[in-house]
């Protein structure tokens, strides 16, 4: 876990006592809303359909202990005992009052917290692989890339207004758990032939109104060039991008339009000029940051007790993943519950989860794009004692990865640009597809919900896509099929007609019976069917079998 | 032949709290949609955006809605996103206008 120095310190209480003038300042009128906005944005705070919303950095998704039970105490006293994991793995707070967002600052401070870029057009929190350090197909935690990201792009002087906001991707393994490819860059780390670790550069990704799969600008990039080649992006996104139309202003439009290989020379021009000023990367910077990541010391092998219990069997299979170490395991904790709000976990669950960590898995938390849990580094031997102390606090849902494992935005429960609900629709599905065994059959799933054009809910890399819009005064479902966010990221394709907002359910329904009529065998996943016989028997399923249905 | 006008209602969001409020026939915000004002044509649409706007450091983001009225008299919001705000967010019941309904 990185740990802040003196500056950082120094920066975010400063930041603090910044943000509670403003406050203070707008509360008593000194300051217009039109001046308040971007200051509140740019710490975090939204005004949403019912309430304000707080939105806080998990700085590539890592916590430990100290930090989520602070999180709970936040939730506790300001809140209402409850947080929203998203999909850029923070988390949002949905009713706080305005006076009270200082004293929740001062509060992530004390435990190395803070809410700084996370709104805005400003650079995001960057997101990595949730199963960094542990997983056996990585050549590196890319965690320690994105920490000297994040250091270089919190409160950059130059990219503090751009055109919109600006979100980086790292993936440092063979299989790509970060979507990077739907940034505006993604970064995979690779070892090259010669044996060099560096970065295949990947720009122009983005989901939203416009979505697009990122083309690579350079395909090997030494590790030490990467700051002045960030900035070399940036300058050529702050200079050539658009700013004339919010939709169009985003990396990839410029990409789209310019094509990739007239961006990649601008690219390349000013790198020579970022790199010959800012000169490489220190060594001695990254050896810092590289040494807070550094691996936890893991226990020598002991005897695993067995798996005694179907259930417990059954999450063991589904929620937990081989570790780098073969004697550890990965457990991704569901926040699915069936018919519960994906990615929300109460001030209860949060200690829980604390304790777990502290107790067996070294005190490391991680929060994945998919809006769970993860515990990166658990002996094996404790996986029967986790199962139990999940199980009490209803988080042993063992459907990770399955049907019901839904991303969902918050949608118009919540949000006010949002143009129809996404929870409910989750949770209507999630109840169908109840029965576990049934989920097993159907196999690796992932369905994906926004409430709207903007896409938070990922569901254009959904294998089933599900993007709420508003018809005419009537909430109204489209659907799309074939998305991949994975190495093999592709943009979902959409089927047809929309479906009432309580047509969804039977619509995945027909899908998910013509996907298993259609299997050639239960290990064909849903996703390789679709790319075997494509678009059409589904869309035969879904709407003549609607039809027929009627008739 | 001219369109019917919908009637509208003055909306926005209390400054501090977060709160949904609605501007009243009186001149002041409340919680209570059926406090809200009506403005039945859009001369009185216009003026009752004006004034609701007059308290930039009360109620922010004030905005118009279309209103249903009932045989009772009684205004509702004519669009499911207004209708969600006058109630809250339907995965928790104990969240939002609705809880004190429960």
């Amino acid at each position: 876990m990185y740990q802040y120095n003196d500056f950082d310190r120094a920066f975010v209480y400063e930041r603090v006592a910044e943000f509670r003038d403003q406050v203070e300042r707008r509360i008593a009128g000194a300051l217009t809303e039109a001046e308040f906005l971007p200051l509140r944005l740019r710490n975090g705070l939204y005004l949403q359909l019912h309430a304000y919303m707080y939105r806080i950095a998990i700085p590539y998704g890592t916590l430990n202990a100290r930090k989520l039970r602070q999180l709970a105490m936040i939730a506790d006293r300001w809140d209402r005992g409850y947080g929203h994991f998203t999909t850029r793995t923070n988390i949002q707070f949905n009713w706080p009052k305005l006076r009270d967002v200082p004293d929740m600052q001062q509060a992530l401070a004390d435990v190395e917290m803070h809410s700084i870029q996370t709104s805005g057009n400003c650079i995001r929190n960057v997101t990595a692989d949730h199963f960094a350090g542990a997983a056996v197909d990585e050549i590196e935690d890319p965690r320690i890339t994105a920490e000297l990201i994040r250091q270089w792009s919190t409160d950059h002087p130059e990219f503090h207004w751009l055109g919109r906001k600006f979100k980086i991707g790292i993936s440092a393994a063979k299989h790509d758990r970060a979507v990077i490819r739907s940034h505006d860059i993604g970064l995979r780390l690779y070892r090259n032939e010669a044996g060099e670790v560096g970065f295949e550069v990947m720009v122009g990704g983005g989901l939203g109104r416009t979505p697009m799969i990122a083309k690579t600008v350079r395909e090997f990039l030494p590790r030490e060039d990467l700051l002045p080649y960030l900035e070399a992006i940036l300058r050529t996104y702050n200079l050539l991008g658009r700013r004339d139309n919010k939709w169009k202003a985003r990396l990839k439009i410029l990409v789209h339009e310019a094509g990739i290989d007239t961006v990649r020379a601008h690219v390349e021009e000013a790198f020579k000029e970022r790199r010959a000023t800012m000169g490489p990367v220190r060594p001695e910077i990254l050896e810092t940051i590289a040494a807070a990541f550094a691996p936890p010391a893991f226990e020598p092998a002991r005897d695993v007790p067995p798996l005694v219990g179907a259930g417990l069997r059954s999450w063991v299979d589904t929620n937990v993943t081989d570790h780098k170490v073969p004697h550890y395991a990965i457990v991704s904790v569901s926040l699915k519950p069936i018919g519960g709000t994906p990615g929300d976990c109460t001030s209860d669950q949060m200690r829980l989860l604390a304790d777990l960590a502290e107790e067996y898995a070294h005190d490391e938390i991680r929060i994945s794009h998919e809006q769970n849990v993860i515990l990166p580094h658990v002996p094996r031997r404790h996986l029967p004692a986790i199962y139990a102390r999940l199980k009490e606090a209803g988080l042993a849902t063992a459907n990770i990865g399955l049907i019901s494992d839904i991303i969902a935005c918050p949608g118009m429960d919540y949000c006010s640009l949002a143009t129809a609900r996404s929870i409910p629709i989750a949770q209507q599905i999630a109840v169908a597809f109840a029965d576990l065994d049934q989920q097993r059959d159907i196999g690796p799933l992932k369905i994906k919900i926004s409430g709207c054009i903007n896409a938070c809910g990922h569901h254009h890399v959904g294998h089933i896509g599900i993007l709420g819009l508003d018809r005419a005064g009537v909430e109204n479902y489209q659907i799309t099929l074939g998305g991949d966010g994975s190495e093999n990221a592709a943009i979902s394709e959409k089927m047809g007609p929309g479906f009432a907002y309580d047509e969804v359910v039977p619509a995945v329904e027909r899908l998910i019976s013509a996907y298993l009529d259609l299997r050639t065998e239960p290990g064909e996943t849903f996703l390789e069917t679709y790319r075997r016989v494509g678009m059409e028997p589904f869309k035969t399923a879904l709407y003549e079998e609607a039809r027929s249905d009627a008739a | 032949m001219a369109r019917k006008f919908q009637p509208q209602m003055a909306t926005g969001n209390d400054l501090v709290e977060g709160d949904v409020v609605y501007f009243t026939s009186v001149g002041c915000w409340s919680r209570d949609i059926g406090d809200a004002a009506l403005a039945l044509n859009q001369e009185a649409a216009d003026d009752l955006l004006k004034r609701a706007s007059a308290f930039p450091n009360q109620v922010v983001g004030v905005y118009l809605v279309g209103a249903l009225i009932d045989d009772r008299g009684r205004a509702a919001p004519d669009h499911f996103r207004e209708v969600f705000r006058t109630r809250g967010p339907s995965n928790y019941p104990q969240h939002g206008r609705q809880a004190e309904r429960i």
